[in-house]
């Protein structure tokens, strides 16, 4: 078992992944929850281009997304500037440009689970509720947030797994630095391209087939757990 | 109390025009699918915008489209009892009877466990609503409905999904409801039945709009052609008291002014009063008093009135002292009896036939 010795840099690109990916999937849900409320109820000029907009990273190349993530939120993008200004938040380069071009890589896939299941609520239980004195709000915490939950959970599931695989779009936005925007896929890529580095890229293989199992196990078990609690008389 | 809707509402090819008012106690919509009943109870609860309508509880303006007034269904304060139970399938049955009550800003107190009792669902309280029979589902939602302690209660055929076990089983609690709860109701229902054992008014829709309405005696024993349900459950309802049962065959007698009927199978103490709905279809006539014969109930009277023919059968109405009852007989019958109005005959109707 020597070779599966972990280095310290590919140990450094792990737990890279695993937080770019966290972060990713927990600060895209508030914005995927409310496009997806939109898109399953709401009846608006524009409905049409939005759900365009939304779907665009899964079909433009990774590539492509990443460039035009480097063009808004660089250094001297319009809302790069904007962030770095009032919020000293700065994208390019850093881990937190890697966890912003997941986190629109994997946005539709999220949006897309999340908005199926709303569209799956029976709208009758959420006007019986209103007849029992919830206001709207009311009825979207009590009603509609819980019947959902099977929904949401696939679609972090899924996110979380899509951030984990991303490549093109981070290297393109904030290229291969390690200890900073090196994660597992950057890192598998550089080692293929050095000599001998077929050992380096076999260990993080195994690592993320056994980090994609594990969450795909959990989300199931969450679902399960979830479905009992809301199947439908 | 007093309740006024007034509406008129377009949907498609279809168009509500439709008002009524009510001084409380239960007042039945009735009228067959499709005519515009639950369009109607839906305006009341404001689940349902109409083009332009009023509605108005006891001086209070709830909605009305010409003063742009239009108060939304969480502050109605109106309890809906669906057709379909809509039982919260996340929440225990418990936490279902609860959530009006939270809104309502009342805690689960005595009340709680009177209306749980009157309904008799205290033993389901940790259930999940899928592990519910139809008819304890649709109790639990009754409960939830007047747990949030409403101004109003709207059913919209309540028991419509159920099979006959089913209602024989919840009618009781429905009428418990009416006599202690003191909230008006409005039932919508097509069935006689129904309409005949809890109504007081009753308002008659048809295509949109009102055909008739009044009290549930008077409007029940029209005859059968303001009754948009079809002929078949066309007949009259007698108002009476109670007289006494005979224990031994399960036999009660009513009294409908001089008049005795006995009637099966029903469990009522002497004095109260009882609704008694009678199908012209199950009435006999016969020319002269009918000897050594299985019904109980023979009434002599005078024929009031013989209906118009429709498909080969007429309804013959006969003025028994106190009580008009209506008789279904074949054309064929008629003439051979020569029955016209003024004549007398024997009207019989079988104490089993009786709906009570």
């Amino acid at each position: 078992m020597d070779w599966f010795a972990v280095s310290d840099a590919e140990w450094t690109a792990i737990m890279l992944s695993l937080r770019v990916a966290t972060v990713a999937m927990i600060c895209s849900l508030p914005f995927a929850l409310a496009v997806a409320m939109l898109l399953a109820r709401g009846r608006f000029w524009g409905k049409t281009l939005l759900n365009g907009l939304v779907h665009l990273p899964l079909i433009l190349p990774p590539v492509v997304t990443g460039f035009l993530l480097l063009l808004l939120f660089g250094r001297r993008g319009p809302l790069g500037a904007f962030f770095a200004d009032y919020f000293g938040l700065v994208f390019s380069f850093r881990w937190t440009g890697a966890a912003l071009a997941s986190a629109v890589m994997a946005f539709p896939l999220m949006v897309r689970s999340i908005r199926l299941s709303i569209e799956a609520v029976d709208r009758k239980l959420e006007d019986a509720a209103t007849t029992l004195g919830a206001s709207p709000p009311w009825v979207f915490v009590t009603i509609t947030l819980p019947l959902i939950i099977p929904g949401i959970i696939a679609g972090m599931i899924i996110a979380f797994a899509k951030a984990m695989g991303e490549f093109g779009a981070t290297i393109t936005f904030v290229s291969n630095i390690p200890g900073e925007t090196q994660t597992i896929s950057s890192a598998i890529y550089t080692f293929t391209q050095v000599p001998g580095g077929d050992a380096g890229a076999m260990r993080l293989t195994i690592i993320s087939i056994i980090i994609s199992m594990a969450a795909l196990t959990f989300s199931e078990l969450l679902a399960a757990l979830a479905a009992r609690r809301v199947t439908a008389p | 109390m007093s309740l006024t809707v007034e509406a008129r509402h377009q949907l498609g090819n279809f168009a509500l025009d439709a008002a009524f008012t009510s001084d409380g106690g239960v007042t039945a919509l009735f009228g067959r699918s499709g005519s515009g009943k639950t369009s109607l109870i839906n305006i009341i609860a404001g689940l349902l915008k109409p083009q332009s309508g009023r509605v108005v509880l006891d001086g209070d303006v709830i909605a009305d489209s010409e003063r742009r007034i239009f108060t939304p269904v969480h502050r109605r304060r109106f309890g809906y009892v669906f057709q379909e139970a809509r039982l919260f399938p996340h929440l225990s049955v418990g936490h279902n009877l609860a959530y009006g009550r939270w809104f309502a800003g009342k805690s689960v107190g005595s009340d709680f466990t009177r209306i749980v009792d009157m309904l008799g669902i205290g033993h389901l309280l940790d259930r999940n609503p899928s592990a519910l029979s139809g008819g304890e589902r649709q109790r639990v939602a009754i409960g939830r409905a007047l747990l949030a302690a409403p101004r109003l209660l709207l059913m919209d055929e309540p028991l419509a999904a159920l099979d006959e076990a089913r209602k024989a089983e919840i009618l009781p609690y429905l009428e418990r409801l009416r006599d202690d709860a003191g909230i008006p109701i409005v039932y919508v229902s097509h069935s006689v039945s129904e309409v005949a054992r809890l109504a007081r008014r009753v308002v008659v829709l048809e295509n949109g709009r009102v055909t008739a309405s009044g009290a549930a005696a008077e409007v029940l024993s029209a005859p059968a052609a303001t009754l948009a349900t079809g002929r078949r459950e066309a007949g009259v309802l007698l108002e009476g008291e109670v007289e006494g049962t005979d224990p031994s065959n399960e036999l009660t007698t009513v009294r409908v002014g001089r008049e005795r009927l006995r009637i099966a199978g029903v469990s009522a103490t002497a004095g109260s009063r009882l609704r008694l709905h009678i199908a012209a279809r199950d009435v006999m006539l016969a020319t002269s008093r009918p000897v050594e014969i299985s019904a109980l109930n023979v009434l002599e009277g005078r024929i009031l009135a013989i209906a118009t023919e429709e498909d080969g059968s007429i309804d013959v109405r006969v003025n028994c002292g106190d009580a008009t009852v209506a008789a279904r007989i074949t054309r064929f019958s008629r003439d051979a009896l020569r029955l016209v109005p003024g004549k007398t005959v024997y009207a019989i109707i079988k104490s089993v036939a009786i709906d009570h």
